[in-house]
């Protein structure tokens, strides 16, 4: 009877005590849902595209209002959407720099050699998995437009080169070309910027002459020429940063294969395919 | 036995996965990400460390003097059971990613036989205070060890060419029979 008791009363009250130590607990991790976070999603565009780089609007509203994420995190909204989200948080607003997709690959079907036939489904990963594609060239565009299919917005279409073109009026960085391209020959790219080196080869000079009439051959003569530093060579590839580049164009005069273009509102692919 | 051959003995000779074959379910359902494996560890190892210092306190000042041996296994539960409902809290709060990678294995923690292993062993080996924190940690981290070295191997095996009746769950088990076996060479070390 004894043992009874006392059994009772010491499970008893430490049953008590971690009830009471669970039910302070309980306050203090609280999960609030913030009504913030609501009002944030409501002004955002809603397509949930990820191009924040958050798992779609519910996330990134979440993200904005706990302060990881800036106010213009959106770049799909642009400069009205950042505003009307600073509005919720009662802050200033700072407009986001715009973004634009950049086809770094200008070896069209005029330009770049055939290594076979492809006669698999129309999709670039799938050719790129298949062999690589009828492409020589093991770096640059397919041409089946994975690109153009994953774009939301309009802003892609195949030209009769076979390469992608971004109508950058209708870009929104949302980055799923970057992601469908099996290749890693889009890139997001300050609007302001003009200056590209349209080229992701790493193979040697040589290699990339047998192969394409338009890729880097690492002569290095950019990399010479330009004032601020800002191109450099990497693996075979003169590669340019964005950071240094002051859109001077001394490098587009100098390229012997006209791999660096200087892009001034239209689209410039067009222009090298009626060249050749 | 000194506090640093206990840790390493808990940590390696005996580990509670490898060697002592406890709490195999979370060994096995949170060992696909490197991450969560760390997070589950890491929790684990909180559970395991503060529910040997609470039984153990149990066990002396309550079970012993009223002589209640026979409620060890209940009060244990008990203990490990909030210390869960509060992990769990705690998560959900501070890193909702990682509470959902765990998912049902947090709450599942309650019943994981290492934890509960762990302070019926101390018990049994009549740890004093500190040795059996020391061998709390040791386990926990132990436990880590092996989770993150099997989500490690299983990361690398999503790329690996496995014969087709071996994927999934059959090519992990293969793994982690080889990593007990070879956790059976630090036997020889203490």
């Amino acid at each position: 009877m004894n043992t009874t008791i006392v059994s009772l009363v010491s499970m008893g009250s430490l049953a008590a005590l971690f009830a009471l130590g669970l039910a302070m607990a309980g306050r203090i991790f609280a999960v609030e849902t913030d009504p913030k976070i609501d009002a944030i999603e409501e002004v955002l565009p809603g397509v949930n595209c990820g191009g924040c780089g958050f798992a779609g609007c519910r996330a990134f509203a979440e993200a904005v209002a706990s302060g990881e994420a800036p106010t213009n995190g959106c770049p799909v909204g642009g400069a009205t959407v950042a505003q009307m989200v600073a509005a919720v948080l009662g802050v200033d607003a700072v407009a986001p720099v715009r973004k634009v997709a950049q086809v770094l690959c200008q070896g069209g079907n005029a330009e770049a050699k055939q290594k076979g036939t492809y006669d698999g489904p129309v999709d670039c990963r799938i050719a790129h998995a298949t062999q690589g594609g009828d492409k020589a060239c093991s770096y640059g565009c397919l041409g089946y437009g994975s690109c153009v299919k994953a774009c939301a917005f309009d802003a892609m279409y195949m030209n009769e080169n076979g390469l992608p073109v971004v109508i950058e009026e209708n870009c929104t960085a949302c980055g799923k070309c970057v992601e469908a391209c099996p290749r890693d020959i889009i890139i997001l790219v300050p609007e302001d910027q003009g200056v590209h080196i349209r080229c992701r080869s790493l193979d040697t000079g040589r290699k990339v002459r047998q192969v394409c009439s338009v890729g880097c051959i690492a002569c290095q003569r950019c990399v010479k020429v330009c004032p601020t530093g800002a191109i450099y060579m990497e693996d075979n590839l003169a590669r340019i940063n964005y950071d240094k580049c002051t859109n001077c164009r001394e490098c587009v005069a100098v390229c012997p294969m006209k791999t660096i273009d200087w892009q001034d509102g239209k689209p410039l692919v067009l222009e090298k395919a009626a060249v050749s | 036995m000194s506090l640093f051959l206990l840790f390493l003995s808990a940590l390696l000779v005996n580990n509670f996965v490898l060697v002592r074959f406890l709490g195999i379910c979370p060994f096995m359902g949170v060992s696909k990400e490197v991450d969560s494996a760390i997070g589950m560890g890491m929790a684990t190892t909180f559970v395991m460390v503060v529910a040997s210092a609470a039984t153990w306190l149990i066990e002396r000042f309550i079970l012993e003097p009223f002589g209640l041996p026979f409620l060890q296994t209940m009060s244990f539960i008990l203990v490990i059971a909030s210390l869960v409902q509060l992990v769990e809290m705690f998560l959900h709060k501070t890193s909702p990613a990682l509470y959902k990678a765990m998912g049902i294995f947090l709450p599942l923690i309650t019943t994981n036989c290492a934890i509960l292993g762990l302070a019926i062993m101390s018990v049994q080996n009549a740890y004093t205070f500190i040795q059996a924190v020391v061998f709390a940690l040791g386990g926990g981290l132990g436990f880590t060890l092996a989770l993150v070295l099997l989500a490690g191997i299983r990361e690398e095996l999503r790329f690996a060419d496995i014969p087709e009746p071996l994927l999934g769950a059959p090519i992990a088990f293969i793994c982690a029979g080889l990593l007990s076996l070879a956790f059976s060479g630090f036997a020889g070390l203490i």
